[in-house]
């Protein structure tokens, strides 16, 4: 196999490192709990899952020993759909409002309840509404 | 005709067998379909959409156990790989079916967790965040199903002695499945803010 001509990192080890990460991702949330500080939650609990990534990657997927090629097709998949999401979905989920809709829980112009009582469910429903508010601005 | 396999998988341009390098462009493409549930979920939950919050309703235990189960089934099928290489098809026969059986213990936990939830009426539509849990995990649990099937089909071969490098290429698909879960345990179940 490819793989032959370099030496193997210890399986054994690097799995135990991977529990220890877990096991930090799992005390670290509750820390920023205790604390009230969101930014620890992030960091042990979204940048461990980074690093324990970059470990599966590299030592069990050999990433580490394989042809630049193999990087490039990731990491230009990976910038590529951040560039689409960043630009194509971000403005979409950060907007309240659009042309025939409104997000007033988000708005803060209504809660939850409020709005499970006026957003309309069935078809019928949405067409009577929709006719209604036609009707009245004419 | 040779007996010696289709010509293309022989084929390495890139310097990397044809075989291996198909299965790093299905992962390139996985990464596309995970990689945009897990944006818009961070663009909703940095977002302060409603609902996120019930990302403390889920079992923390459940997932952690998950996540226990799919890295050390990583471990054993890296370990099957290693004696793949060395040529020895059946302690690489028997450490695949160490993985599946690490598959099977995560789809009965996952089993689980969505019963669990399901009786207590949460389901797909309760809100944003159930939403994104049943989509991300049932993708997720299709993804661990379709490993464990591959596996299943690709260590009898081996077991004789029969395209041992087969056990990579299933290995690669397996890492990935369990990178994605390192991404959604913290989503869905420890980053409550």
């Amino acid at each position: 196999m490819s793989e032959s001509a370099h030496a193997h990192p210890n399986y054994v080890k690097i799995w135990a490192i991977l529990l220890g990460l877990l096991i930090v991702s799992l005390i670290g949330p509750e820390i920023g709990h205790a604390f009230d500080a969101p930014w620890i939650i992030v960091v042990t609990a979204f940048g461990i899952a980074v690093v324990k990534a970059y470990m599966v990657c590299a030592d069990f997927m050999h990433l580490r020993f394989e042809k630049k090629i193999v990087w490039f097709l990731l990491l230009a998949s990976l910038i590529v759909i951040s560039a689409v999401f960043f630009f194509g979905v971000a403005s979409d989920v950060i907007k309240t409002t659009g042309q025939n809709w409104e997000d007033c829980v988000a708005n803060k112009t209504c809660t939850v309840e409020q709005r499970i009582i006026v957003t309309p469910h069935t078809y019928a429903e949405v067409s009577a509404a929709h006719d209604a508010q036609t009707h009245s601005g004419q | 005709m040779s007996m010696q396999g289709p010509i293309a998988t022989g084929r390495c341009a890139t310097g990397i067998p044809s075989a291996r390098l198909a299965v790093w462009w299905l992962l390139a493409s996985e990464v596309f379909i995970f990689g945009g549930l897990i944006a818009v979920f961070l663009l909703y939950k940095f977002n302060g959409a409603p609902g996120m919050e019930d990302a403390s309703l889920t079992v923390t235990w459940a997932g952690a156990l998950n996540t226990f189960v799919l890295l050390t089934s990583s471990l054993t099928i890296v370990l099957a790989h290693d004696a793949a290489e060395h040529g020895d098809g059946h302690k690489a026969f028997k450490f695949t079916w160490i993985t599946i059986a690490g598959g099977l213990i995560f789809m009965c936990v996952k089993a689980f967790e969505y019963y669990s939830k399901i009786s207590h009426g949460v389901g797909f539509t309760t809100n944003i965040f159930w939403s994104f849990y049943f989509t991300m995990t049932g993708l997720h649990a299709l993804h661990v199903m379709g490993g464990m099937i591959i596996m299943g089909l690709v260590s009898f071969d081996v077991r004789k002695g029969r395209n041992l490098q087969r056990t990579e290429l299933v290995g690669l698909y397996w890492h990935f499945v369990d990178i994605v879960w390192i991404f959604l345990f913290p989503m869905l179940y420890i980053a409550n803010f």
